[in-house]
C-alpha cells in the first residue's frame, strides 16, 4: 500500500471527487495561482480551471456565503479556510445559513458543502493563529463536523464529505500535513459518524481526536513501558459522534481519559466525559479526567506554548490519576 | 402592456396588501406570534421584479419577505398557516414570518440576518456561471444593510467574476427606528455601486412601472452580459419596523405624504385612465382578492398544529455516507428523511438542470 502524507491524501481526494462529479468545485484564498496556502491545493487550478478552482480575495464571509448558496442550488463547494481561524469571520454563514435553511424551510432545502482547513495549534503563531474551535461546530444541530488523524482517514472522510448532503465542517491540522501513513491506491471512502480503535489496550481508554491522538498514543508508548496498555479511540466524527467505539472500549477498560486541544471550559472532551458517565456509569472504576489545553489564549514563547498544549506526559498523568497509581 | 397584465400587477399588489392587512388583525389577537414585519407600502417593489422573474431564476429576500411569495405565485394558504405556526404552512412551521421559502418557485427566502444572504445570492450566482444557463438571481435587502459588511464582500466578488445578480436596495429610508441620514455616509445609496465599477441607479418605488423598467433593464444586463446591478428604490414603509414599532422615530405627516404616493392608488389611475378600467372593476377584484385572504385564514386555522414527533426532523438529510448505526442513535439524524420536502401547492418541482462540462 502506497505511503503518503496527509498533505497528498486530502489533494486526492479533492481531485478524483472534483473529476467524479462536476458539480464539485474549490473557491478559497490563494488555491489557486499559489497552489495552496499549505499547498493542499496543488495542481488543481491546472487540471480543473479557475471557475472551478476559484481564488477568491481575502474576504471570508464570501468565501462561506458563496458556497452556502452555490450549495442550496445544487453544487456541492469545497470551501477552504487558509486557516479555521478565519472561519469566525464566516460563522454566521456557517451557523445561520448552512447549517440552519434546511430546518427553517421545513425540509425543502439542503445545503451540500464542505468548509476545510486546518484548525488548532499550529507553531509558534500565538493567540489569533493558534486554536481549536472544533467544540463550537460541534455545538451546531446541522453540521457534521469531522476531525481525521491520519492521511488515509483525512482521504476516506473528505470524499464521503463533499459527497454527503449535508454541510460538513471538516478540521485538518497544520502540525499533521506532513504526517505519512498508508493510504489505498483503490478507490474507497469513510463513513462520517464512525470511530476507529488505534492502539487496542485493556488497562485505560483514551479518547483523542486530530493530532491529540498523536499525544495519545506517544503517552501510549510511554505507558507501555511501565507494562500499562493504553487503548487510544479516534471518533474521527464529531457530530455526529459514534458513542459505540467509546462506550465498548471503556466497558473493556473501565477507566477513560479524554485529550483534546481546545480549552478545558466547555469543550467538546466535556460531552464525551458527559456521555461516558452515563453511558457506562457501572463500569467506571474512576472518574473521567480531560487532558486539554490551558484555560487561556494560546501564548507565542515556545516555552509557555507547550505548557499551554497537552502533551503526551500530561496524558501519561491523566492516565496514572484514573489507575490510582 | 395588455390590459391583463396591468390588472395582473394591480392584483397582485393589492392581494399583498390585504394579506398584510389581515395579518396585523390576527397578530394582534395572538393568532401570530414572535416578529411581523409588514411589507404595506412597498408592495410595486415585490410585484415588478416577479413580473419580470422565468420560472427557473432565483430570489432571496431579508426577513420582510411576505410580499416576494405572494407575487410570485405561492398559494397565501400555506403562508398564512406558516404565520399561524400550523403543520400546513409552507415550512411546515419551522420558520415563520421571516422564513417564507419556496423552493420550486426559486424562492430562497427569508433570511432574518442583516445583509447575511447577499453572499450567498452572490454564491447561487456563481453556480449559474459554472453551468452556463441563462439564470439571473434577484437579491432585496433594505437600506440598513448597505452598512454591513457582507453588503461590501459580496458587491465586490460579483462585480470581479461576473455574476448574474440584481442587488436590490429597498430604501424605506430607516432601518428599524434609525434613519438612513444616521446610518449611512453616502445618502445616495446606489453610488455606493461606484465602489465596485457596476451599474447602479436610483427608481422611484411607489411607482410599480418604473421599478419595472429598472429591473427589466438590470436583469437583462444579468442574463446576457453575466453584470450584477445595484439598483436602490426609494420606498417607504407603512407600518412600523415590526408590530411593536409605535414608530416614534418618524412624525405622522410623513407618513401621510407618503401614503398619499401610495402605489396601488397610483397605479389605479394608470388602469382608469389607460386601459378603461372602471371603479367597479376595482371593487370587485378587492372583493375577490379578500375573498382569497378569508380563505387563506380559514385553511390555517383549520391546519393541525406540528406533532411534537416533528421537532427533530429537518434538520439533516439521510445520507448513505453517514455511519447507519450512529444516526439511529441520535433524534435529529433518525428523523431525516433522504428527500427534500416540497409543500404541496407546488407539485411540479423539477430538478436542477445537469451541470453543463466547463472548461479546465
Amino acid at each position: 500500500m502506497p505511503v503518503i502524507t496527509m498533505r497528498e491524501a486530502l489533494n486526492q481526494a479533492m481531485r478524483e471527487e472534483m473529476r467524479r462529479d462536476p458539480s464539485v468545485f474549490l473557491l478559497g484564498e490563494e488555491v489557486g495561482q499559489y497552489q495552496g496556502a499549505y499547498k493542499i491545493t496543488q495542481g488543481l487550478l491546472q487540471e480543473f480551471g479557475e471557475w472551478r478552482v476559484r481564488d477568491t480575495p481575502i474576504a471570508e464571509e464570501a468565501i462561506a456565503g458563496v458556497a452556502v448558496g452555490a450549495a442550496f442550488v445544487g453544487m456541492r463547494p469545497i470551501a477552504e479556510m487558509m486557516t479555521f481561524n478565519f472561519s469566525i469571520l464566516a460563522l454566521d454563514q456557517i451557523v445561520n445559513h448552512a447549517a440552519k435553511y434546511r430546518y427553517m424551510s421545513g425540509g425543502q432545502i439542503r445545503c451540500p458543502m464542505v468548509m476545510r482547513g486546518p484548525s488548532g495549534a499550529a507553531a509558534q503563531v500565538a493567540a489569533q493563529h493558534s486554536q481549536a474551535l472544533e467544540s463550537w461546530y460541534a455545538h451546531v444541530p446541522g453540521l457534521v463536523v469531522v476531525m481525521p488523524s491520519t492521511p488515509k482517514d483525512a482521504k476516506g472522510l473528505l470524499k464521503s464529505a463533499i459527497r454527503d448532503d449535508n454541510p460538513v465542517i471538516f478540521m485538518e491540522n497544520e502540525v499533521l500535513y506532513n504526517l505519512k501513513g498508508e493510504v489505498p491506491e483503490e478507490e474507497f471512502t469513510i463513513p462520517l459518524g464512525l470511530g476507529e480503535v488505534k492502539r487496542v489496550g485493556k488497562d485505560v481508554t483514551i479518547v483523542a481526536w486530530s493530532r491529540s491522538t498523536q499525544f495519545a498514543l506517544q503517552a501510549a508508548d510511554l505507558l507501555a513501558k511501565d507494562g500499562v496498555e493504553a487503548e487510544v479511540v479516534d471518533p474521527r466524527t464529531l457530530r455526529p459522534l459514534d458513542e459505540d467505539v467509546i462506550f465498548d472500549s471503556v466497558r473493556k477498560t473501565n477507566r477513560c481519559v479524554v485529550v483534546e486541544e481546545g480549552w478545558r471550559y466547555a469543550g467538546f472532551g466535556a460531552e464525551i466525559a458527559d456521555r461516558v458517565q452515563r453511558g457506562c456509569f457501572d463500569d467506571l472504576d474512576a472518574p473521567v479526567i480531560r487532558v486539554t489545553a490551558a484555560d487561556v489564549p494560546m501564548p507565542y514563547s515556545r516555552m509557555l506554548e507547550k505548557a499551554y498544549l497537552p502533551q503526551p506526559e500530561k496524558v501519561v498523568d491523566a492516565v496514572r490519576q484514573v489507575l490510582y497509581r | 402592456m395588455t390590459r391583463d397584465e396591468a390588472l395582473a400587477l394591480y392584483r397582485a399588489m393589492l392581494l399583498i396588501r390585504r394579506f398584510e392587512e389581515r395579518c396585523a388583525q390576527i397578530y394582534v389577537e395572538g393568532r401570530i406570534g414572535g416578529f411581523l414585519h409588514l411589507y404595506i407600502g412597498q408592495e410595486a417593489v415585490a410585484v415588478a421584479a416577479m413580473s419580470l422573474l422565468r420560472p427557473d431564476d432565483y430570489f432571496i429576500t431579508s426577513y420582510r419577505d411576505h410580499g416576494y411569495a405572494l407575487a410570485r405565485g405561492t398559494d397565501p394558504r400555506p403562508l398564512m398557516a406558516e404565520l399561524c405556526g400550523k403543520i400546513g404552512g409552507i415550512s411546515r412551521g419551522k420558520g415563520g414570518s421571516m422564513h417564507f421559502y419556496d423552493v420550486p418557485s426559486g424562492n430562497f427566502g427569508g433570511d432574518g440576518i442583516v445583509a447575511a444572504h447577499l453572499p450567498v445570492a452572490a454564491g447561487m450566482g456563481y453556480a449559474i456561471r459554472l453551468r452556463g444557463t441563462e439564470q439571473v438571481v434577484l437579491c432585496f435587502f433594505g437600506d440598513g444593510a448597505v452598512n454591513e459588511g457582507a453588503f461590501h464582500e459580496a458587491l465586490n466578488v460579483s462585480a470581479l467574476w461576473g455574476l448574474p445578480v440584481v442587488y436590490v436596495i429597498e430604501n424605506n429610508r430607516y432601518g428599524m427606528g434609525t434613519s438612513l441620514d444616521r446610518a449611512s455616509s453616502v445618502k445616495d445609496l446606489y453610488q455606493r455601486g461606484s465602489a465596485y465599477g457596476i451599474p447602479r441607479r436610483d427608481v422611484d418605488g411607489m411607482d410599480v412601472l418604473t421599478v419595472r423598467e429598472a429591473l427589466g433593464e438590470a436583469i437583462e444586463r444579468a442574463r446576457k452580459e453575466k453584470r450584477p446591478t445595484l439598483l436602490e428604490v426609494e420606498t417607504y414603509r407603512y407600518r412600523g419596523h415590526s408590530m411593536s414599532d409605535p414608530g416614534k422615530y418618524r412624525n405622522k405627516e410623513e407618513v401621510e405624504e407618503m401614503m398619499r404616493h401610495d402605489p396601488i392608488l397610483r397605479f389605479a389611475s394608470v388602469l382608469k385612465e389607460q386601459h378603461e378600467v372602471k371603479e367597479a372593476d376595482l371593487e370587485a377584484m378587492d372583493k375577490g382578492v379578500l375573498a382569497q385572504v378569508a380563505d387563506a385564514v380559514r385553511f390555517a386555522d383549520q391546519s393541525p398544529w406540528p406533532a411534537a414527533e416533528t421537532l427533530y426532523e429537518d434538520v439533516y438529510v439521510r445520507s448513505p455516507y453517514v455511519h447507519a448505526k450512529t444516526a439511529d442513535r441520535d433524534p435529529a439524524w433518525r428523523a431525516a428523511v433522504k428527500e427534500d420536502r416540497v409543500p404541496e401547492s407546488f407539485p411540479e418541482w423539477a430538478p436542477l438542470p445537469a451541470p453543463a462540462k466547463v472548461e479546465g
